[in-house]
């Protein structure tokens, strides 16, 4: 497992992908940063948070889109799944590779948030760090949601497309909840809706039932990744 | 070491193999013959636990690939159809990576500067595998399922899309592997096959058709002696004098030019029975001189089209002959 991660981790940078990845995440993030906090006299990273989660449309496909598409064009996963490995060893050192490259540009883009001290006394740590967590862990469950649309198709574009469409499809859950009328479904959607769980964080609040959510999402798509490849093994 | 019993694997409603079953004792290399499309491939996917068999078992070395997945393929070193390389790691990068990998335990630097000498890799070791040449590829392909050093080798199609010379060093490098281990290769190009192996297992259309020692293989198909002559003479008549012969079951002309005024045929008698003296008695008597005389013997590929087609052609058998020389 640790050799798959080690070479997804490395592979992120022997093709331009890894540092385009981190140059446009820390351009939007910087841009983001003053908008949302300088230029609006704020000490408040709330709205920061909120703008990138809706970048991470765009951005985590990038991570998310070759994982396992490119393998199976270019069947180097023959490799893979001929070694004595389990296939969940093999998809989760994936999700981890991808994980590590996004928290890693995500940390950095954090620092930005020391030139807040300097401006201002109010600033709200606990905020700050809880909202961070939040996103972290939200991150973690579109890389998931990445990752297994990558595992169903060889092509790399499609499998971009389908991702952002299905983040888009996740965000825009909760929007869409407020206006449904069935109240069942209603709360339904609203329950299964990534960004209601993540207000909680927004507002300096730890909520362990949404990092269990959070984690299920994560749990569920790698095993739901795990279970195209057993299928398709036995077409 | 490996067993397969049963195995059939369908897709959707077509059968790509149907009901196979065969033995592979220790240290034997192993002949997997089919025509493109027989099933070779699936065959190996199956053995490798790339694939699932709809219903049948495959056991490497006891180890169910289904049950036990990791223990069974931990005993496999495995070269699919293309070989599966990062093409923008370097050999080293890509070794170190399989090594990881596989888990194995045994000397790093030792274990793949060992590997690299034996497949002749040695001198593109720190290049970017995409720059390698087809050859090279193949070999880094083969150092790959040597990983771990895996008492079974399997290798699908090891020589296709080489030069002659290429052919030739993995024929010798597979023979020399075949010292240590197991190994089992498909080909569709019958000569390899009788280079390389000591036991035979034909394939077509999803089922085996052949199962034998490379040796008594050719037993399969009754001792028909074939010969292929060259004579001056009337080409006509020579051939109407060659078919009225008692013994010929077939002659015809061998496709084949030739630089004098001879030509060449080939002639078919029945099984056991040597025409080359009443052949020579014949054409002094005629006057045509007997220029050459060659056994054409029973080749891999007479048994393979026998077989495959399920009766004799001699004529289609001809041509075949033609197409492979």
């Amino acid at each position: 497992m640790k050799a798959i991660y080690k070479r997804e981790l490395a592979a992120y940078f022997t093709s331009p992908i890894g540092y385009i990845f981190m140059a446009v995440y820390l351009a939007l993030s910087g841009a983001v940063f003053v908008f949302t906090t300088l230029y609006s006299a704020s000490s408040n990273t709330g709205m920061y948070f909120m703008l990138m989660i809706f970048l991470y449309i765009i951005l985590i496909p990038l991570l998310t889109m070759k994982l396992l598409s490119e393998e199976r064009k270019l069947k180097t996963e023959q490799i893979l799944l001929t070694s004595p490995i389990s296939l969940f060893e093999m998809v989760f050192a994936k999700f981890l590779a991808a994980f590590t490259l996004f928290s890693g540009t995500f940390v950095i883009g954090c620092l930005e948030f020391g030139v807040l001290y300097l401006y201002s006394d109010s600033v709200n740590t606990a905020s700050m760090v809880s909202g961070a967590l939040g996103v972290l862990f939200l991150g973690g469950a579109f890389i998931a949601i990445g990752l297994f649309v990558s595992s169903l198709t060889e092509n790399q574009l499609v499998s971009a497309i389908l991702s952002i469409f299905s983040i888009f499809v996740m965000l825009a859950m909760g929007l869409v909840s407020q206006s449904i009328e069935f109240a069942p479904l209603r709360i339904l959607v609203k329950w299964l809706s990534v960004f209601d769980r993540y207000s909680d964080f927004s507002y300096g609040l730890f909520s362990l039932g949404a990092i269990f959510y959070y984690v299920s999402i994560i749990v569920a798509f790698l095993f739901l990744t795990v279970r195209i490849y057993e299928k398709r093994r036995w077409e | 070491m490996v067993e397969l019993s049963n195995v059939t694997k369908t897709y959707g409603t077509k059968a790509a193999v149907k009901d196979v079953s065969f033995r592979i004792k220790k240290g034997e290399i192993v002949g997997f013959l089919g025509p493109n499309g027989a099933g070779k491939t699936t065959t190996m996917n199956i053995l490798t636990g790339y694939l699932s068999a709809t219903s049948g078992t495959a056991k490497i070395d006891g180890e169910d690939i289904l049950e036990s997945p990791i223990a069974a393929k931990k005993k496999i070193g495995f070269l699919p159809e293309t070989p599966p390389l990062y093409l923008d790691m370097t050999v080293r990068e890509y070794l170190n990576f399989v090594y990881e990998l596989k888990e194995c335990t045994l000397p790093r630097e030792k274990h793949l500067e060992d590997i690299c000498s034996v497949v002749g890799i040695k001198d593109v070791y720190n290049r970017v595998i995409k720059n390698l040449s087809k050859g090279y590829k193949q070999r880094v392909g083969i150092a790959q399922a040597l990983v771990g050093n895996p008492p079974v080798l399997i290798f699908d199609e090891p020589t296709v899309g080489l030069d002659p010379k290429q052919i030739i060093d993995i024929r010798n490098l597979i023979k020399s592997l075949g010292k240590e281990h197991t190994v089992i290769l498909s080909t569709h190009i019958l000569p390899e096959v009788q280079a390389v192996c000591d036991h035979i297992i034909i394939i077509n259309k999803g089922q085996i058709v052949a199962d034998q020692r490379a040796e008594n293989i050719a037993d399969i198909i009754s001792g028909s002696s074939k010969i292929l002559a060259k004579i001056c003479g009337p080409a006509e008549a020579v051939l109407r004098t060659l078919r009225n012969m008692p013994e010929v079951t077939f002659a015809d002309f061998a496709p084949q030019t030739l630089s004098d005024d001879s030509v060449a045929y080939i002639i078919q008698s029945s099984p056991n029975v040597d025409i080359r003296k009443p052949l020579f008695h014949l054409l002094c008597e005629k006057n045509w001189p007997l220029v050459g005389l060659e056994s054409a013997g029973v080749g891999l590929e007479d048994i393979f089209i026998n077989l495959v087609d399920g009766r004799y052609q001699s004529k289609k058998e001809v041509n075949a002959n033609e197409s492979n020389i």
